[in-house]
């Protein structure tokens, strides 16, 4: 080779070298978070904004992948037994915390049995487990008393709690009282020292973290990280945020309400999407235990009035930000069926209202009235049930007034309720075994505390079986038996809808928002 | 004597910080809303709610907790954030140097346009100068803070992108990009205050502007400007001096607003987040520090009035 070529050669490795370098030196990323996290304690809360920043510090054994199907994640292999009762797992290699401790297979069980103990799935899963232990440093054992077709699902949960993996002598504390140390093995380290609660959460690329090999996708694969840092920055004016977005102040503005969202993609320099194909599942919950919802002909009477449509008109008149399903399972769902569904017909409410025999009690709706989407709902709803035949009383309060009011199983006069209107998050309403809104096993099931045997029979049905085709079969039963028990009336599916700077590529969109795989251009 | 002044003053507003200290507890152990529902999460049920409250000991009676809380002032802290776990004084203190920032710019602004226009608008009463700041002045008492500071937004951030959108830089920074972020939001905050002071000084002066010694002082030869600025002003500082002090509680309040719009992460924002989520000690820290405030602003102008009046003793 002459000295002309081998000058190239070194000049061109060496671009190439700085450009890889440059190419991983991605600087800040300014994002706007849909809210604010309560607690840095992911294990014992199901509220979503802790689960988006639990994702971003720790990491999990599997992840479901965007077809939402678990995939190993920490885990390097696993086997199951033939007999469906022994699984073992055995750790990546090179995985290690925060604190530069190795991630190890006592870890992984520890914090398994913290997350089992708040989440129902969890539940289910130690229910029906034998032993749980670490075999050696990278593998541990999980013995079940029968086979159970959810193992893999539970340990790949994405929706809060999720099931993140913390060191042992964290885990191995009770859950009676939020973790007080960030110690996590994931792609970014949470920067405590620069927290300013309801302000600002700074999280730091973690130069230790070893991404699978596979593409990202959904919450699984690779998560590699471009940028060094990013910035959640707490912009409660959802108008300012939009305005700093635009002019470049930020770079990813999260759930953009949808009264800007025409704005947002009118404006140059910014791209608008929804999050994800999942959504949140808008809903009219009912309290089973008081009249006049305690009475099932009311509550199929409210099914028959409500038109999906309208009522996300009365929030958006953008289609493509929602999607009526006309079932209890979101459209995404494997499991989706409008099987015996019944379309919206105000006269036959009003029929089976006076069928019921209802007596004129008032239907107290409780409205967080600076929610816009809730406050839109509730007003809707008032006519709605009014224009059927029942008296209603619109009782405006904050949310965290509803979040306690809802809690109370008297009656009206001593502070009960007899609807609140609410959007959880779409992975809870996919398959019928974690399926909160069809949960019907009375004091355990979420507020309204449906009270069912065949629907508890049906969801317990679907979790010993791993026949696919039985469990479709068995999802449509429980959806015809839920259209004659009604404990909650599915109004539509709402995508949040995103906005972020045009020259962010790469991103993934699994149902919560992820900053590994993006980068700048 | 003065001393004494202020040393009894200071003794008088411990009684009533323990009124307010035990109104704030009161209020809030009755209104509705629990923050134990609120972090368990929308899909907790009733007993895990039950079981976080009582980990936060928010299940014990009022007035163990009230006497905790006591016991935690009297030791020099505020408690603790039900949500982050960090000091309330920790809180507060993070969130005072933006708040501060934007009250004392907010103030000077107000005081360095205010002052004078209303000085102006007193000597030229009647005339369009007159008018034109009396309608300014309605203006600012009018329109509210959040739609003035969206205006300013648009136009200057947005449209012009001369300033920032929103955010602040602390001073150590560098004073340019702290005072950049920091004048939008002053502007927006100053309306209301320059309104009410220019009003109350163009009033005062009008009272003071009719009296002998003022005719005298024109008949002796002295300047219009002297006159206005050196001889009626102090005489006719008492009352502005008094709205200055009083408009500390508007900036308070209306900082409230421009911190949201602007998304300063001051006191203003610390309070409604913690309202709304019921974090309990930081509302009951954070209304305990500005009562301590308040008080000390009335000590403040209390004690100016004896410099500018000698006809004033304690």
């Amino acid at each position: 080779m002459n000295k002309l070529t081998k000058l190239v050669a070194t000049l061109g490795i060496g671009i190439a070298l700085l450009t890889a370098l440059n190419a991983n030196a991605q600087g800040v990323l300014k994002v706007r978070p849909s809210g604010d996290v309560k607690t840095l304690d992911p294990h014992i809360t199901s509220d979503s904004m802790v689960r988006n920043y639990a994702y971003m510090v720790y990491d999990t054994l599997f992840a479901m992948d965007d077809k939402l199907q678990p995939q190993p994640q920490m885990v390097d292999q696993w086997d199951r037994s033939a007999d469906g009762k022994v699984y073992t797992f055995t750790l990546r290699d090179g995985l290690k915390f925060h604190d530069g401790q190795s991630v190890t297979a006592a870890d992984a069980v520890a914090s398994i049995k913290r997350w089992a103990q708040k989440d129902g799935l969890g539940q289910q899963l130690i229910s029906h487990t034998q032993a749980l232990e670490a075999l050696n440093a990278k593998t541990f054992k999980l013995t079940l008393n029968k086979p159970w077709g959810l193992v893999l699902d539970a340990l790949a949960k994405p929706g809060a709690p999720v099931p993140f993996i913390m060191p042992a002598k964290v885990a191995e504390s009770s859950t009676d009282k939020a973790i007080d140390s960030v110690v996590g093995s994931g792609p970014f380290m949470f920067k405590r020292d620069e927290w300013s609660p309801g302000s600002r959460l700074v999280f730091v690329r973690n130069p230790n973290y070893v991404p699978r090999t596979e593409p990202p996708s959904g919450f699984a694969g690779g998560k590699k990280v471009y940028f060094d840092r990013v910035e959640w920055l707490i912009i409660n004016d959802h108008q300012t945020a939009l305005d700093a977005l635009r002019k470049g102040e930020l770079d990813v503005h999260e759930e953009i309400a949808a009264d800007l969202v025409e704005s947002a993609k009118k404006s140059s320099g910014v791209k608008v999407v929804n999050q994800d194909n999942i959504g949140v599942a808008q809903q009219i919950r009912m309290n089973s235990l008081q009249p006049p919802l305690n009475n099932a002909k009311v509550r199929q009477a409210i099914l028959r009035a409500v038109n999906g449509s309208e009522f996300m008109q009365a929030v958006t008149d953008d289609t493509s930000q929602y999607k009526v399903c006309a079932s209890f399972y979101v459209c995404s769902s494997p499991y989706f069926t409008t099987a015996g569904f019944p379309k919206p017909d105000l006269e036959a409410a009003k029929k089976l209202v006076k069928e019921s025999g209802y007596d004129g009690t008032p239907v107290v709706l409780l409205d967080a009235a600076e929610n816009a989407n809730i406050h839109a709902f509730v007003s809707y709803a008032d006519q709605v049930l009014r224009s059927i035949g029942l008296k209603t009383d619109v009782q405006a309060m904050d949310w965290a007034t509803v979040t306690s009011r809802r809690t109370n199983k008297e009656p009206m006069s001593k502070g009960g309720w007899s609807i609140f209107i609410s959007g959880p998050g779409g992975l809870d309403f996919m398959e019928p075994n974690s399926h909160l809104g069809l949960r019907s096993n009375c004091d355990k099931a979420w507020f309204g505390w449906p009270c069912d045997e065949q629907i508890e029979k049906l969801r317990a049905e679907f979790t010993e079986t791993s026949d696919a085709a039985k469990r479709k079969e068995i999802a449509a039963s429980l959806q015809r038996r839920a259209l004659e028990v009604v404990p909650y009336v599915p109004i539509a599916v709402q995508y949040q809808v995103r906005a972020y700077r045009a020259n962010l590529v790469g991103q993934v969109n699994p149902p919560a928002p992820v900053y590994w795989a993006m980068r700048r251009q | 004597m003065l001393l004494n002044a202020i040393l009894k003053r200071l003794l008088a507003t411990v009684p009533v910080l323990l009124g307010v200290a035990l109104f704030v507890f009161s209020l809030l152990y009755i209104i509705p809303g629990d923050p134990a529902a609120l972090i368990a999460g929308d899909t907790a049920t009733p007993e895990e709610i039950a079981r976080i409250r009582s980990s936060l000991g928010l299940d014990r009676s009022f007035w163990v907790r009230f006497a905790e809380w006591l016991l935690q002032i009297l030791h020099g802290e505020l408690g603790t954030s039900i949500f982050s776990g960090m000091s309330v004084s920790h809180l507060i203190g993070q969130r005072l140097g933006p708040t501060l920032s934007l009250m004392s710019l907010t103030l000077v602004v107000a005081i360095v346009v205010a002052v004078p226009m209303g000085v102006l608008a007193a000597w030229k009463q009647g005339t369009m100068l007159d008018r034109l700041t009396m309608m300014g002045a309605v203006f600012g008492f009018s329109v509210p803070v959040f739609v003035v500071g969206y205006l300013l937004a648009y136009v200057f951030a947005v449209e012009l992108s001369w300033l920032p959108v929103q955010g602040y830089r602390p001073l150590s920074d560098g004073i340019w990009e702290w005072l950049r972020h920091l004048i939008l939001p002053s502007v927006a905050l100053g309306g209301i205050y320059i309104a009410l002071i220019a009003r109350i000084t163009r009033t005062a002066m009008l009272e003071v502007l009719s009296q002998d010694y003022v005719r005298t002082a024109k008949a002796k030869g002295l300047g219009q400007m002297n006159i206005l600025f050196r001889h009626a002003l102090k005489n006719a500082a008492v009352p502005v001096v008094t709205v200055i002090g009083i408009g500390v509680a508007l900036l308070i309040g209306g900082a409230v607003a421009t911190e949201s719009v602007f998304s300063i992460p001051g006191l203003g924002r610390l309070t409604v987040d913690a309202i709304l989520r019921r974090d309990y000690p930081i509302i009951q820290g954070v209304i305990l520090f500005f009562s301590m405030v308040y008080l000390l602003v009335n000590l403040v102008v209390d004690m100016l009035y004896v410099i500018l009046d000698p006809r004033i003793r304690y």
